[in-house]
């Protein structure tokens, strides 16, 4: 007979990436300290600033404590049981041509959808699309970056950030920790004093980079931490998009997911950043699953500069994290794309904050979240008008749709508004996907499963016109993947 | 062939027994008039036909085109021909009707192992099905049923009917709510729609339906069961003398 929407929920979706890799790994002992910090920064030959600046958030870091403020429920971490640096033993000597890489972490890449030979290159979870550059990040080291030749040539530096460092230190130098300083939070202080790799962006004065951007992010070794770094600057003029995709084994044990990204967009540039996150979510018992503890920050230093988030939350066990922009320049642009879905025993608590200092600087947030199983959905954001922006605006729309009668929605949204010449609009909705609907899809001849996906790819619409189009794509396939279990 | 053969039909809605014992059979080309006061059944007759999720059936048999219905899913009988216009059509926000219509037509494709509809053909298909219908073609590009009036909605239920062609259309109350002019629109959908190899049963609470779709047999519904059937003039009778005689 008919399933009612009830019935439906409550299976188990199949996730796919949750396949381990069987390779020999060079893995620090659980636990931090100093000689940890000074373990990580040595194994990459950092400069004596950098080796400092890590000791110093390391030192703010354990005069801090854990946040405890976001709508979400979960046993405190016991940090000197994670292990802060892994990275595979065939990768010891840092990141060599594509011919050396170990085949085995090729094969890896190449089941999650993404083989790093640039002649059949794809892109984070992209499939069929040539033109994208690859930075593979396994466990805390780069493995290799795609297309870096193609990109020079236009004068664009993408490589790995321990690369960076000795590359473009001054660059480094420059802007590490200029938009999320070591100190702005627990896990941010974390990240600075431990992180291992991620991607460096670099945009010269007034190009367009030719290519999509994006960075593949895997976690595979037991009982470690992944805490990558990004850091993207555009200079003035210059425009990149860059793509973002994270995956990670099925383990019964919680892992630790504590990333940076800072953007910094200087006068005229625009970066538009778009993540798709699969990170493990836990069976669905809530067994398991990544704790995805992460700081995104923009800087638009400049006038008219632009910066655009863009994200499919679907994975993780718990989700903390605030994708936001400071508007510093005038005329500048924040936006912020959301998309979150939880099934099972997962939790998200996520939004933005818009910062608005300059003068007529505008900033939009469409949110969508989307519960089902015994989720907790929660939008949390932050719209600060400052004294100095005259003429700002913000619109704000903040939408939830409720599958089954188990899940909650939550909606945090905080306006401060010191600039009595500022306009703040905020919309929100909450529905239901109800069992008439269902029906009423049915009875035309559309399956249940179908007819969910439907209703949430509608209500998705919005966010995903905002995703490069072969990424909107995968994305509607990920929520299909992910609703499987609220649709039987 | 029947297209339905219902025999002996017990139903209950959350534990309440609402159908007790209802039998009918329509033939191909036949357009039957449901007919009751208030609580009888009809609309559960209708619900229960079509596998409405909390329609429970206890006892008794349903054929629909000689297939037991009871043992399929609600999608799988509407791709087999069996359509249910309902009596408040849902809104389906962020869905626009476009889409709806090409899901509900893949689906019937797929279902009975033809190709999907051309989407040029289908798309003008819709456009004239629309302005047959008086329905704007804007309402295409909207959510399913979004902001639509009473008279949209009920339209937009024989539009889809009309596209889907189905063997067995089963109007619950399609004419409550309707101003005379809609309901003439309505009414002239379902004409157009009648032939020899379809069936129309349509359930409804007056006789004015009945003025502008005249049907071959009228059946009475009370506790859940046909006590009466005859042909038009019963509706008539009805109309003049209320259901009180009857129950």
């Amino acid at each position: 007979m008919t399933q009612s929407v009830d019935e439906l929920v409550g299976a188990n979706a199949e996730y796919e990436a949750g396949f381990v890799t069987q390779i020999e790994s060079e893995t620090l002992p659980p636990g931090l300290d100093p000689e940890v910090v000074k373990f990580i920064s040595a194994k990459k030959n950092e400069p004596e600033w950098l080796t400092q600046w890590r000791l110093d958030a390391y030192e703010i870091w354990r005069q801090m404590d854990a946040p405890e403020w976001a709508h979400v429920h979960f046993p405190p971490v016991e940090f000197d049981a994670i292990s802060y640096y892994s990275a595979p033993k065939s990768q010891a000597d840092g990141p060599q041509s594509l011919d050396e890489v170990d085949p085995e972490l090729l094969r890896t890449y190449e089941k999650l959808g993404i083989p790093l030979h640039e002649q059949e290159a794809l892109a984070g979870v992209v499939k069929s699309s040539p033109n994208v550059a690859v930075d593979a990040v396994f466990d805390s080291v780069s493995i290799a970056t795609t297309f870096r030749d193609k990109l020079a040539e236009a004068g664009v530096v993408f490589c790995p950030i321990s690369e960076a460092v000795h590359s473009h230190g001054d660059l480094v130098q420059k802007y590490l920790g200029s938009v999320v300083p070591q100190r702005d939070n627990f896990y941010a202080a974390l990240n600075s004093a431990v992180f291992s790799d991620g991607s460096f962006v670099y945009i010269p004065k007034g190009v367009r980079c030719p290519m999509e951007l994006s960075t593949y992010f895997r976690i595979n070794e037991r009982n470690t931490g992944q805490f990558e770094r990004t850091l993207i600057i555009a200079d003035e003029g210059s425009h990149v998009s860059y793509l973002e995709g994270c995956t990670a084994p099925m383990r019964d044990e919680n892992q630790l997911h504590a990333a940076v990204v800072e953007l910094v967009a200087l006068g005229d540039a625009e970066i538009k950043y778009s993540t798709v996150q699969n990170w493990y979510p836990g069976d669905e018992n809530g067994k398991g699953g990544i704790y995805n503890f992460v700081t995104k920050r923009g800087l638009c230093g400049g006038p008219r500069a632009k910066i655009s988030w863009t994200q499919v939350e679907t994975g993780s066990a718990i989700t903390w994290k605030y994708p936001s922009v400071i508007l510093r320049g005038d005329h500048s642009v924040g936006e912020f794309y959301s998309v979150a879905l939880t099934n099972n025993l997962q939790q998200a608590d996520t939004g933005t904050k818009m910062i608005h200092l300059g003068k007529n600087t505008s900033s939009t947030i469409i949110s969508k979240g989307i519960s089902t199983g015994r989720s907790q959905n929660t939008y949390r954001g932050l719209v600060r008008f400052s004294p100095t922006a005259s003429a700002a605006r913000n619109f704000t729309q903040c939408d939830s749709l409720l599958i089954g009668d188990t899940c909650g929605a939550h909606t945090f949204p905080y306006i401060e508004n010191k600039q009595p010449n500022s306009v703040v609009e905020h919309e929100a909705t909450t529905s239901k996907v109800s069992d008439d609907q269902l029906f009423a899809c049915q009875q035309r001849g559309i399956d249940p499963e179908k007819a969910v996906s439907m209703i949430v790819n509608g209500f998705c619409k919005e966010v995903f016109r905002e995703l490069p189009m072969e990424f909107a794509v995968e994305a509607g396939k990920l929520l299909e993947v992910s609703l499987e279990g609220a649709v039987g | 062939m029947s297209v339905l053969e219902v025999n002996n039909l017990h139903a209950r809605v959350e534990d309440q027994p609402i159908l007790n014992g209802l039998s009918l059979t329509v033939n191909p080309g036949e357009v039957h008039a449901i007919m009751g006061p208030n609580g009888s059944g009809k609309s559960t007759f209708a619900n229960v036909l079509a596998g409405r999720p909390g329609y429970e059936v206890t006892d008794g048999t349903m054929l629909f085109r000689d297939a037991p219905v009871a043992d399929m899913e609600a999608h799988e009988r509407a791709t087999a021909g069996l359509f249910l216009a309902f009596q408040y059509p849902v809104e389906i926000p962020g869905v626009s009707n476009m889409e709806f219509l090409k899901a509900a037509m893949d689906s019937h494709a797929h279902a009975n192992g033809q190709e999907q509809p051309n989407a040029a053909a289908f798309i003008k298909r819709v456009r004239e099905l629309a302005s047959s219908l008086d329905l704007n073609p804007e309402f295409l590009k909207r959510g399913v049923n979004e902001g639509f009036s009473g008279g949209e909605k009920k339209r937009n239920e024989i539009l889809q009917m009309l596209l889907l062609e189905p063997t067995l259309a089963l109007l619950d109350e399609t004419d409550s709510g309707l101003d005379i002019d809609a309901l003439q629109v309505v009414a002239q959908g379902v004409n157009q729609f009648r032939s020899a190899n379809n069936a129309v049963v349509l359930v409804t609470h007056y006789q004015r339906l009945l003025d502008y779709i005249e049907p071959d047999f009228v059946h009475v519904l009370a506790n859940g069961k046909i006590v009466q059937s005859g042909d038009k003039s019963l509706a008539l009778e009805l109309e003049a003398k209320g259901y009180a005689w009857l129950t």
